[in-house]
């Protein structure tokens, strides 16, 4: 009888200013123009899988500067307005280095001393590449202490490998976790290494199962910093960015989603089999309408998230929403891109259909900041402790 | 609820206060958690009493106009009374085809007359109404509908029956959809709308017993019953249109509903209450890993149906599929009730596999009432997967089988 029986209990704020509303539209045209199939295509087997010109067009539009203060030359849209934008991207399997770079300054953002954010935000809104470097092992929630730092006549000398830093070919500058002065493990330090420190051959790109990614395992032994590449609040800026990772990515799976969506739905309006287009068997249909329902899911929880993050430590909800919308949005991915493959028969067994772009992307997606197992087993925390 | 401005939070606070001073005793008997199970004299009466007492109190009608029983302010107080109704958990107000369907019908269509006659017993409980849509072997396709109606002097004369008629033992009126001209080439254009006594002779009801052991709906037999004609709403052949026009209301009050909740409502906040008296291997069932993922699923999914609502007034964020958070509510809230309460007994362990009326029950059988009635909303109104159809073919654009 009545539709509304839900209870609005906890924090369901969803808000979209015009300002996100105008960013969305033009993220959504530039990403299209800039990215179909076929330009995607043509970046699988590229050494920095994107073009460098488009990325170029992304800075001059200032999406690199969306999320920073206009003190250090960016817009102070807050990262809320980044959603649309990275949404639009995924949509379009736009490949570039901006989530990257974003989390990186982010990192600098909340944790890093002023003269640092000053040496670097304004050139990451100018297009500078940052990259975090964090992993160790394959859980996003384990100790880091891989790299160790050793105090020397001549500074900090580190020691040891990052695994899938993203965009590492790319990037100017490193953010990475490292066991220092005795630091314990499951609360490294933060430090800022230039890509001129690293030894020559330090970086090898890894192979991934998304070839429109680009992620390498960087050696950062040898490399020697000083006591000024290390960032004063590096717990706050740790705990911030895996989160904020984990919405980013969440808005990038959740644009594929729809991608992955329309391209079903397409096949299924135009493929005919024994006499009847094959949308009109519910057996396909029916899953195709659970796609759409979990991407909506997905799309609300990230702008929820989108709506709640800002410029402050992320609070408790602000997890919560992060966490969600992370769990929902790339478990959604892999349910449409694995579905998407499926749906096609012989076709989608083949490199040549797309669905394969787009279970690939799942396959990657779900992995980053966390998966979805990962994210609820924290969220039981934050909700049933 | 946050945006309350101060005279809504004043008013918020005084409904709340009043639902907790006026909430019933416990009758002894079970309460019926949706207007569905409305199975016998003693509920009836209590329900009664209790939707008197609330439109007393000016807490139903808010928004109907004085003359009519209602108290003629803005909508946004009778949602908040209804807010307030749903979150305190207090019994439903019972009237829904009324309060929900026939009553703002009969505001927006209706002459004074009907007005006058209907609206003031629907809002005070005195008139118990019903619907007449849908048939058997119809399910809820109502173009099939078959229930003839004949223009007989200053009668109409009815020949049918109807189905899964909620109250119909105890309603004075129904809404009833008949065919008035069989001869249509479109056959939804031979269908009326009518405002139909029930206290005639020629018409009969037979109690159907549900899937719970309760009662609550019958099956309606019309034999040559005679109804005047002038119970008809609107012109023959504009029945259709009224009844798409009476299902707008079923979103609640701020369509022109009376308000009221109708329904209890059972949120992820109850099963996580009753998760926390339990245990397993002699530890609290809330800390074990398996139960924590699956309930935290639930609640993520819980919190994406809220936000949907919200996104729903933003259009920006609804470019893709315009429609599609409208069209999938209910499939989506009454499906994820339907896995929510079932796993609600899964938690139960051996204590689940008891029902209503054994001593050892949780909570009286609470949980195992509310899993099965749910029932009632997967498959009424369209089954979930009629409604994954129409998804499929309005919101997505893909061929009708």
């Amino acid at each position: 009888m009545t539709t509304s029986i839900l209870n609005g209990t906890g924090n369901n704020a969803l808000a979209f200013s015009d300002e996100q509303a105008m960013l969305l539209d033009s993220a959504k045209n530039f990403c299209g123009d800039k990215s179909d199939i076929s330009a995607v295509r043509s970046h699988l087997q590229s050494d920095s899988g994107h073009n460098p010109e488009i990325w170029q067009e992304m800075v001059a539009l200032g999406w690199t500067g969306i999320a920073i203060p206009e003190q250090y030359g960016g817009f102070a849209m807050g990262l809320g307005s980044t959603v649309p934008v990275i949404e639009s991207m995924g949509r379009h399997l736009l490949g570039t280095p901006l989530i990257t770079s974003t989390l990186a300054s982010q990192a600098l953002l909340r944790g890093g001393s002023e003269a640092q954010r000053e040496q670097w935000l304004p050139k990451v809104v100018q297009g500078t590449v940052g990259s975090m470097a964090l992993l160790d092992n394959e859980d996003w929630g384990a100790k880091l202490c891989g790299v160790t730092a050793n105090q020397s006549d001549s500074g900090i000398v580190l020691s040891g490998k990052k695994l899938l830093v993203a965009d590492a070919t790319v990037a100017d500058f490193f953010v990475v976790a490292i066991n220092h002065n005795g630091n314990h493990s499951s609360n490294p330090a933060l430090a800022i290494v230039e890509a001129s420190q690293l030894a020559t051959g330090a970086i090898t790109a890894n192979t991934l199962i998304d070839e429109t990614k680009r992620a390498a395992t960087v050696d950062f032994t040898g490399a020697t910093i000083s006591l000024d590449a290390l960032l004063p609040h590096p717990e706050q800026a740790l705990k911030d960015v895996r989160l904020i990772g984990a919405l980013l990515i969440a808005a990038e799976a959740t644009g594929t989603s729809a991608a992955t969506l329309d391209s079903i739905v397409s096949y299924l309006t135009s493929r005919i089999q024994f006499g009847r287009l094959i949308g009109s068997y519910q057996s396909l249909k029916h899953p195709t309408v659970d796609i759409l329902l979990q991407m909506d899911s997905s799309r609300s929880l990230i702008y929820h998230a989108a709506t709640l993050i800002d410029d402050r430590p992320v609070a408790k909800d602000t997890e919560i929403a992060c966490r969600m919308a992370k769990a929902q949005a790339t478990e959604t991915l892999l349910f449409a891109g694995d579905r998407a493959v499926q749906f096609h028969g012989g076709m989608g067994f083949t490199y040549d259909c797309d669905a394969m772009l787009y279970i690939r992307r799942a396959q990657w997606a779900q992995h980053q900041y966390g998966d979805a197992q990962h994210h609820r087993l924290h969220l039981a925390k934050l909700l049933l402790d | 609820m946050s945006q309350d401005n101060p005279s809504q939070a004043e008013f918020r606070a005084q409904v709340a206060a009043w639902m907790q001073d006026n909430r019933p005793a416990d009758p002894g008997f079970l309460l019926p958690q949706t207007f569905m199970e409305v199975g016998s004299e003693r509920v009836l009466e209590f329900l009664r009493e209790w939707q008197h007492k609330v439109w007393s109190a000016g807490y139903l009608g808010m928004a109907w106009p004085k003359e009519y029983g209602g108290q003629g302010m803005s909508r946004d107080f009778q949602r908040i009374a209804d807010e307030e109704m749903k979150r305190l958990q207090v019994p439903i107000c019972f009237n829904v085809i009324g309060l929900g369907w026939a009553g703002p019908l009969i505001l927006d269509n209706g002459s004074d007359y009907e007005k006058e006659k209907y609206l003031k017993g629907i809002l005070n409980a005195d008139d118990i109404w019903c619907q007449g849509f849908s048939e058997p072997n119809h399910g809820s396709d109502l173009g099939s509908i078959q229930t003839r109606a004949e223009r007989d002097g200053d009668d109409y004369l009815i020949n049918g029956s109807k189905i899964w008629t909620t109250m119909g033992n105890f309603a004075k009126y129904m809404i009833l959809l008949a065919r008035t001209d069989a001869q249509v080439e479109r056959r939804y254009n031979g269908l009326s709308f009518f405002l139909a006594p029930m206290h005639r002779d020629g018409i009969t009801t037979q109690p159907i017993q549900k899937i719970t052991g309760e009662y609550g709906f019958t099956e309606t037999f019309f034999t040559d019953a005679r109804i005047p004609a002038n119970c008809i709403m609107g012109e023959e052949g504009q029945g259709w249109r009224i009844a798409m026009q009476t299902l707008q209301y079923e979103r609640g009050a701020e369509a022109g509903a009376a308000g009221g909740i109708s329904i209890l409502s059972i949120v992820m906040d109850d099963l996580l209450r009753m998760a926390a008296e339990i245990e397993r291997e002699g530890e609290p069932l809330l800390q074990d890993p398996v139960t924590r993922d699956n309930l935290i699923k639930f609640m993520i999914e819980e919190k994406a149906l809220q936000l949907a609502e919200k996104r729903i007034e933003i259009p920006a964020l609804c470019r893709d599929y315009p429609n599609s958070i409208a069209l999938s509510g209910k499939l989506r809230s009454t499906e994820f009730f339907r896995r929510m309460r079932q796993y609600a007994l899964t938690l139960q362990g051996a204590q689940g596999s008891l029902y209503v009326g054994d001593q050892e029950t949780i909570g009286g059988g609470f949980w195992q009432r509310a899993y099965l009635n749910n029932f009632s909303t997967t498959i009424g109104g369209g089954t979930s997967q009629v409604q994954a159809n129409i998804i499929g073919e309005h919101v997505l654009g893909l061929p009708k089988d």
